[in-house]
């Protein structure tokens, strides 16, 4: 073993808790590089924006806008910063497992490591994967279905700032104290106040806790909104097939995130009062837990690669140039997944020992899953065929979505049949498995997405050459980093492993890193690509409807006004905007003014205090918690008194807007 | 929406839910207090169907559900909370009782892997650093 790791002495003390100086962690060259990075970078930043003098516009334009797509763009921007930071952990677990054979012990101690290895799955699935699917459904869905923003604007901003917050503190474990070293869902009892001292795991509780209560308030917002705001006339089965996708995600959100919650808060009592719901005595049952986390945890998977369905269902039909093949199957098979994702949960825990009946149920019902999955990949197929396919960058990671998410899908039906999972489970063929599926689904489909709608957001499109070679390297760079996984679970090797003895096993994660450094490039190429493309913007400007779209985002301008639509538009049926086009439609120069919300500050207040609150309670510090609890409750009963929401866009300007569109 | 005015309900259906609700709390409440003699889990049923019709009552009467409202999506939305919990409940129970029945298997194991004074059949321990507790045989009952 590398140094042994020494946890700091328990001391509490009333102004401090029990947060002290050795738990700033100055002797971690690793962490001193990274934050030193942090302030430099934090440092560069606070001074373009003084010098440009961006902080007023920053703060009324952006931090307390309630417009549905300030507000997914900056999802989309905390999404990519977070990615990098997901990322990061990646490649270290990467590097320190291609080095760590036969008995060397790498670079990273077991403590780091086992650190690493959480923050990465936390990150990846709350901040990165979460961040950028709730982005793209708070962008696209209110313009898709002809609103002016969601039904709540404000419980939007506050939904936002608080992901913000549980995000800012898992980066705050980083340099004060530790993080969890449990894994990704923190089991019981190594997650319990037994075997967990430290504030690592309290991060982890208090992180999710503040980011659930805005995932949950914005399912909320969303159902709202597709229920209550359609476009006169858009009847529910008019509806784009992402808005489809998006309501049936987010009354999974609203219908799952509950039990985390509560799993959650049952997990905390545990570990601050010394309650025994998930200890091994006192009546308590480990058990019990794992059960409660993945009857989150499964629906968790189906919230982020639903919306990615509908994602790709928009992408085909419009680069293929026709309607999508089976529009009502797969509205049916989305329903489907909905509720079956709620009857599959056990197949996470085959091996806890339920018995041979309890784990056929669960497996039968996994395999049926894949049912309506194969419909929708069917129904992409039909809609390609016979259709005039442009293989713009949207519809290569589609192709390439197809490919390797149809793998992983199979891998995931073999890891359904109970006898199998006794030999695969825990393995890196698990690993490799739901890489598979998010990667190839959730991630590819965010970057189509980001290329789609790109030129909708900002009016012009993203650079073509970047925008292949973040492809290519992506795609290729995933069969090399986790087909090597496969082959290593089926000789046996465990997951998080921070050293192995088998120096067999060396030339496979040495591939597997060479794989994560291609898909760096492809993170990379991203990042430049959007610099260049920024850079260029003037000759990749393109109008409103660069891809010939078939649904009403596309009759917004490009960027869309505040309001989005100048009037109101009538729905017909499915398609709207296909239709509007060949009818050869114009807006009428005939303008009313367009009542709007008005900006608050009071989300970003709130969600501010609620990360003091969460910093206080992971370090006992009472008195912090109670003053930001408090003040938490005042700015929200503050705002209940502000009666000045809301505004009227008059038509002259709105008028103006609607010139400076049409001469765009 | 009009159906916002009369959503409200009137004064004698509020009464009519009052007066279920708190005949539905007292019996359970008299069950108890009174020491009636029936078998514990006889007790125990009641007391939770009385619960679950209690709730009923709650959503007809104060929340006003019916397939009416909202074009019957209020209806909808409370069917599809029905059977998520209905699932969650059921499968919960289903799963940890298989749990301890086949994790738990203190009475079947041979005297020799027993751990000294250790209470039989004590289900709800699971001691993971106790080697008498893990080998039970997973997943083979039938």
């Amino acid at each position: 073993m590398a140094t042994e790791h020494v946890q700091p002495a328990e001391v509490w003390t009333p102004i401090f808790g029990r947060l002290t100086l050795d738990w700033i962690p100055y002797h971690e060259p690793i962490l001193v590089g990274t934050f030193g990075a942090i302030v430099l970078g934090g440092l560069i930043l606070l001074a373009i924006l003084t010098k440009y003098r961006l902080w007023v516009p920053l703060w009324k334009d952006w931090i307390t806008t309630i417009d549905h797509k300030k507000i997914g763009i900056m999802y989309m921007i905390l999404g990519f910063i977070m990615f990098i930071r997901g990322f990061a952990d990646a490649l270290m677990m990467r590097a320190q497992q291609a080095m760590a054979a036969g008995g060397a012990e790498g670079y990273l101690p077991p403590h780091h490591f086992d650190q690493v290895f959480t923050a990465h799955g936390v990150i990846m699935i709350f901040f990165v994967a979460m961040a950028f699917v709730t982005g793209i459904m708070n962008y696209v869905m209110p313009a898709q279905i002809g609103a002016r923003d969601v039904a709540f604007p404000f419980l939007n901003n506050f939904s936002f700032w608080m992901t913000v917050a549980g995000a800012l503190l898992v980066n705050i474990s980083l340099f004060v104290g530790e993080f969890a070293r449990v894994g990704w869902l923190a089991f019981p009892p190594l997650s319990g106040s037994d075997f967990s001292t430290g504030p690592g795991v309290d991060y982890y509780l208090w992180s999710l806790q503040i980011a659930g209560v805005g995932t949950t308030l914005s399912g909320i917002n969303l159902v709202a909104t597709i229920f209550k705001m359609r476009a006169p006339g858009m009847k529910l089965f008019d509806m784009p097939v992402f808005t489809w996708t998006t309501l049936c995600t987010n009354v999974l959100i609203v219908a799952a995130f509950p039990v985390l919650t509560a799993t959650l808060a049952l997990l905390t009592l545990d570990r601050y009062l010394g309650t025994h719901f998930f200890t091994n005595d006192m009546g308590g049952n480990a058990m019990m837990y794992v059960n409660l986390i993945w009857i989150w945890g499964h629906p968790e998977v189906y919230i982020l690669i639903i919306p990615i369905f509908g994602v790709f269902s928009e992408i085909v039909s419009t680069f293929s140039g026709k309607p999508l093949f089976g529009y009502k199957t797969m509205v049916w098979a989305t329903a489907c997944i909905m509720v079956l994702s709620f009857v599959v949960w056990l197949h996470h825990f085959f091996t806890m020992g339920s018995g041979a009946n309890v784990n056929t149920f669960f497996g039968i019902t996994t395999m049926i899953i894949a049912v309506p999955t194969g419909v929708k990949i069917f129904n992409w197929l039909f809609t390609m065929y016979k259709g005039r396919v442009r293989f713009e960058v949207p519809m290569l990671w589609t192709v390439g979505f197809l490919v390797t998410f149809t793998i992983g899908g199979m891998t995931g039906v073999l890891l359904a049949v109970p006898p199998v999972d006794f030999q695969l489970h825990n393995t890196l063929f698990l690993v490799a498995h739901f890489h598979n599926v998010i990667i190839g689904g959730v991630v590819f489909g965010v970057m189509a997405a980001v290329t789609f709608w790109w030129p909708k957001a900002f009016g012009f499109k993203l650079d073509d050459r970047w925008g292949k070679r973040s492809f290519w390297f992506w795609c290729i760079g995933f069969y090399f980093a986790f087909m090597p996984l496969y082959a290593l679970g089926l000789m046996g090797v465990t997951r998080r492993m921070n050293a192995y003895m088998d120096s067999a096993w060396q030339i496979y994660f040495i591939v597997a890193a060479f794989g994560a450094g291609l898909i760096a490039l492809g993170i990379a190429s991203t990042f430049i690509g959007f610099f260049v493309s920024i850079k260029n913007r003037k000759a990749l400007a393109c109008g409103p409807d660069p891809w010939n779209g078939r649904t009403l985002e596309w009759a917004m301008q490009s960027p869309p006004a505040p309001y989005n639509f100048p009037q109101e538009v009538h729905v017909r049926g499915r398609d709207e905007w296909w239709r509007m086009k060949q009818e050869g439609f114009q807006w009428s120069e005939i303008y009313e003014p367009i009542h709007m919300p008005k900006n608050t500050a009071t989300g970003v207040l709130i969600a501010a205090f609620a990360l003091v609150l969460g910093f206080a309670m992971v370090w006992y510090i009472w008195w912090l918690a109670i003053v930001s609890f408090l003040a938490c409750l005042a700015i929200g009963i503050a705002h209940t008194f502000n009666y000045n929401r809301d505004y009227w866009i008059p038509e002259s300007d709105v008028a103006k807007h609607e010139q400076k569109g049409a001469l765009a | 929406m009009s159906d916002h005015a009369h959503s409200h309900g009137t004064m004698g259906r509020l009464m009519v839910g009052f007066g279920l609700a708190a005949f539905l709390t007292i019996i359970p409440f008299a069950l108890v207090m009174m020491e009636v003699d029936l078998p514990r889990n006889w007790l125990v049923g009641i007391i939770m169907g009385l619960g679950a019709v209690q709730i009923i009552v709650h959503l007809v009467y104060f929340l006003h559900i019916n397939s009416s409202v909202e074009e019957g999506w209020t209806m909808a939305a409370t069917v599809f909370s029905v059977v998520i919990l209905g699932i969650v409940l059921a499968g919960s129970l289903w799963v940890m009782h298989n749990m301890n029945e086949n994790m738990m298997p203190m009475h079947e194991m041979s005297p020799t892997m027993e751990m000294p004074g250790s209470s039989h059949g004590h289900e709800g321990h699971t001691p993971v650093d106790d080697p008498a507790a893990t080998p039970a045989e997973p997943g083979t009952q039938g």
